[in-house]
């Protein structure tokens, strides 16, 4: 069962990579959002899946009592979600603000920084 | 003595710090309060002569990184001492004639600040033992050269003078350090004097010298890296008077001189020294006889002085060397008294044209005797320095064979011309009828002419004395250069049955008869220039545009700003790092079937996946599909929520609800937000690309998915250390008191991580709402 998550981790990375080279700046968003969810899903993987039960100690005890799901992978996703959310969030704003002054969505007219036609350094010293 | 020596380099650096202080406060005296910095270190050198002279060396060495072995080391022979003390006593003289030069620039305090640190770098260059030190010095001595020369950057030909001098100069100090560290790797020690013979029969010999060459043939201004100096001259005039004449340029020769004893006495290093030194001596004299401003002919003097230097060095010999030694003195003396001759002259008069002064000696006289002593000695007339250093020059090569006649003839003409120039400075400006000048002409102040005067009769004093300054200045140089004690010869006497005379009488008739016919050979040589058509100084403006311009072509071709082509680079090279190191190290053995094929049936098993595993599975990739072929937004969104609900049940199936119930949350507001704002946006409905573009961006995206894939299983293969996670698993409760372990770890095992995660979010938040915001206020 391991190697069918995997193929489907790459399948997410894939369908990620492929949305985030579109030059519609609202496609890589959601690009990011798969690539992101293909990555968390990576490193749960690789934590090695189980059935057994959830990480949680029953009350009265100092161990749990059988197996349980690796904890560790699963700390380190809590937090790439959250992260994940946040820089989501972060860049669709940016992007309905870059929609809104520059009225484009689209990359290849996205060109203040870096413009088309930019001038020589001066020769000079 | 340890201690003190150290703090010969350090004090000028500790003063230039405290310079702009001192200059407010003591406002008209700035100058004479500071020149007691190099003054004093003057006199402390002066205490080191007797040591010097009884033992040969002084050092002192103090640790520096113990656990590298490294110290920090000094070292006074008598090279280094004739230097130290050349550099603090002219040093002192021109501190005090800046104060005077530049009263009243509201950049002075900064200035003396420039000149101090300078000096600090020349002593630590001259005293440092270890080459690490030297080189650090070494490049001190330019990047302060810097910023003198650019001392007055409002005019862009002291930008381009000061960059010049940079870009040159450092070349050679990246080269020093190519060379100091070929030469530890060779000799396994850092210091100056213990590096040995050794050096010179390694197969690497070549480049070492190499590499020392070309640091001292920058920083030492020999043809082709002469123009540099010229342009320099765009400093003030203390500082070419410092710098430019009397002490940075010599580090050059200097650096020769010290490294003599273990890497000269080879044919390469008598061919190569002479011959550079011989073209940049004659280059030089035909540049002095080009020029009118005054400063400018003194300047490519200094070039031909240098190239000389360089040219008796690599003659090697003993007269040479003591050559090298006398006239390293003599020319610090009147080239230092002449660029401050120069300099008031142009203070007072306010020109520095030779062609337009005449008869300045009556209003200026004392000017006019520092100028005739200085001159005097350039020409090297008996009684003067210039004299003994002519003498041994010329005492070397008397033995008549065809290559010594060639040097000597290239002497006599460097020579000479030089002696016509110095006939020119001395009379041409001073005697003959007055002419108006741009300023009301009066003689200098006192601080501008105690240099000239002091610098000149140093000159003449030194010379009258002949057994002291062999015993305490030839002897202790050349014999400090040469590596074996040197007898001094020198003598006042004068032997007409000697040719050594008539050589000298005829180098002054040729000089007098340059100076005679100096206006026809400018006219002559100028012609000349003008029809090469290009100078160095063209071509290094061409190099340093053309490299402008080619980092111009290079940033516009990485910078192209298509954020689409900066994406595929991106997964270009994802893809490759995923790829080609698992591929050639062989990482993917572990997936391929045994040659055996073993129990083969078994590996090919229908995955162990329940029926409704299999379906979470189905829906994610159907999300997946659709996020990708949407036909429009709503689909997309409502898409991306499928799939990101599948990933939350994967979650949730494989014993992580905390991630399961995060991911919802995180999927429904995510799916919210967008549709809210993607429906205010009048977007293009579909995702266009050209087949090319669908092309690349479909195989980029298979790759790498791909490369993941493989990736992952190659890991599953192998074992997974789960010691961190056990400890979790078995403290958790125990020690912190959490039942959930996922939970603890978050805030209690990991907690800065945790903290690093709300930092992320707050700072997101705020940037959110800076971006609103301002559209609020901008509406």
């Amino acid at each position: 069962m391991d190697y069918v998550l995997a193929a489907l981790v790459g399948c997410f990375i894939a369908a990620g990579i492929y949305l985030l080279l579109s030059r519609s700046v609202i496609r890589m968003l959601l690009g990011l959002v798969v690539f992101g969810n293909g990555v968390n899903l990576l490193i749960f993987t690789a934590g090695r899946l189980t059935r057994a039960a959830a990480p949680i100690v029953p009350a009265g005890l100092n161990q749990p009592d059988g197996p349980v799901a690796n904890p560790l992978p699963q700390a380190l996703i809590l937090t790439a979600i959250v992260i994940g959310f946040a820089v989501f969030s972060f860049l669709l704003v940016l992007a309905f603000r870059a929609y809104q002054t520059l009225d484009a969505d689209n990359t290849d007219t996205m060109r203040v920084a870096e413009p088309v036609d930019e001038p020589n350094p001066p020769l000079s010293y | 003595m340890d201690a003190s020596i150290a703090l010969v380099a350090i004090w000028p650096f500790a003063a230039a710090l405290l310079a702009p202080w001192v200059h407010r406060f003591a406002k008209p005296f700035g100058g004479w309060v500071l020149a007691l910095v190099p003054g004093g270190i003057f006199l402390f050198l002066l205490t080191l002569i007797d040591p010097v002279l009884a033992t040969g060396s002084v050092s002192a060495r103090i640790a520096w990184v113990p656990a590298y072995d490294l110290d920090l080391s000094f070292f006074v022979d008598g090279l280094s001492l004739i230097f130290a003390l050349t550099i603090s006593g002219i040093g002192t003289l021109v501190v005090l004639y800046a104060g005077a030069y530049l009263k009243g620039h509201p950049h002075l305090g900064r200035f003396f600040g420039f000149l101090l640190a300078f000096m600090g770098a020349m002593l630590g260059l001259v005293l440092a033992d270890n080459m690490l030190a030297l080189f650090m010095f070494w490049e001190l001595t330019s990047v302060t050269s810097f910023l003198l020369i650019g001392f007055d950057h409002t005019r862009m030909a002291a930008r381009r003078g000061a960059i010049q001098a940079l870009v040159i100069t450092n070349i050679g100090g990246m080269a020093l350090l190519v060379g100091v560290l070929l030469v530890h790797q060779m000799t396994g020690v850092w210091d100056l004097s213990a590096s040995g013979d050794e050096v010179r029969g390694t197969a690497l010999y070549g480049s070492v010298l190499g590499c020392f060459l070309l640091a001292a043939f920058t920083k030492s201004a020999q043809v082709p890296f002469h123009f540099w100096l010229p342009n320099a001259m765009e400093a003030p005039t203390p500082v070419s008077a410092f710098l430019h004449s009397a002490t940075m340029v010599q580090a050059g020769v200097y650096l020769l001189a010290r490294t003599m004893p273990w890497l000269g006495g080879t044919a390469a290093w008598t061919w190569i020294l002479v011959c550079f030194g011989g073209a940049t001596l004659i280059w030089g004299a035909l540049g002095a006889l080009r020029q009118t401003d005054l400063k400018q002919m003194l300047a490519q003097t200094t070039i031909a002085s240098l190239g000389l230097s360089v040219l008796l060095l690599g003659l090697g010999s003993t007269y040479a060397v003591s050559a090298v030694v006398i006239y390293f003195v003599a020319h610090a003396l009147y080239k230092a008294a002449l660029f401050m001759v120069v300099g008031a002259v142009d203070h007072e008069a306010g020109t520095r044209d030779v062609t337009v002064l005449s008869g300045l000696a009556d209003r200026m006289p004392v000017t006019f005797i520092g100028a005739a002593l200085a001159s005097l000695a350039m020409i090297g007339l008996p009684l003067t320095l210039g004299y003994y250093a002519k003498e041994e020059m010329y005492l070397g090569l008397l033995a008549w064979r065809w290559d010594d006649i060639v040097v000597l003839a290239v002497l006599v003409a460097g020579n000479a011309t030089l002696a016509g120039v110095a006939m020119l400075v001395m009379v041409k400006p001073f005697l003959g009828p007055t002419l108006p000048t741009p300023k009301a002409l009066h003689e200098a102040p006192i601080a501008m002419l105690a240099g000239p005067i002091i610098l000149g009769a140093a000159g003449i004093v030194a010379a009258v004395m002949p057994d002291w300054l062999g015993q305490t200045v030839l002897q202790p140089g050349a014999s400090a250069i040469l590596a074996t004690p040197v007898e001094s010869h020198l003598s006042l006497t004068i032997n007409p049955a000697n040719p050594l005379i008539w050589l000298s009488v005829l180098t002054w008739v040729l000089g007098l008869l340059v100076y005679r016919k100096m206006a026809t050979l400018r006219t002559l040589l100028r012609r000349l220039e003008t029809g090469l058509g290009w100078t160095a100084d063209t071509v290094f403006d061409a190099l340093m545009f053309g490299l402008i311009g080619f980092s111009a072509a290079v940033t516009r071709f990485l910078h192209h700003g298509k954020l689409e082509i900066y994406l595929v680079t991106v997964f270009a090279a994802l893809a490759l790092a995923l790829i080609v190191p698992m591929a050639l190290l062989g990482g993917y053995a572990v997936l391929l079937p045994t040659s055996d094929l073993g129990n083969w049936s078994a590996k090919l098993a229908w995955p162990q996946l329940t029926i409704y595993e299999w379906g979470v599975v189905a829906l994610a990739l159907v999300g997946l599909v659709a996020v990708v072929l949407a036909p429009s937004r709503l689909i997309a969104i409502v898409a991306l929520g499928i799939q990101g609900a599948a990933v939350a049940l994967i979650f949730l199936l494989f014993g992580a609800p905390d991630l399961a119930f995060t991911q919802f949350m995180v999927e429904v507001l995510s799916v919210v937000i967008l549709a809210l704002v993607m429906t205010r946006l009048r977007l293009d409905e579909r995702d266009h690309r050209e087949l090319e573009d669908l092309a690349r961006d479909g195989m980029l995206a298979l790759v790498c998915g791909v490369g993941v894939s493989l990736l992952l299983m190659v890991v599953l293969s192998g074992d997974l250390d789960t010691r961190l996670s056990e400890l979790f698993i078995a403290t958790s409760v125990p020690i912190a008191h959490g039942a959930n372990i996922v939970n603890v770890i978050l805030v209690d095992y990991r907690g800065f991580d945790t903290l690093g995660e709300i930092s992320v979010v707050m700072g997101a938040g705020m940037a959110i709402t800076a971006l609103l915001r301002r559209r609020k206020a901008v509406a």
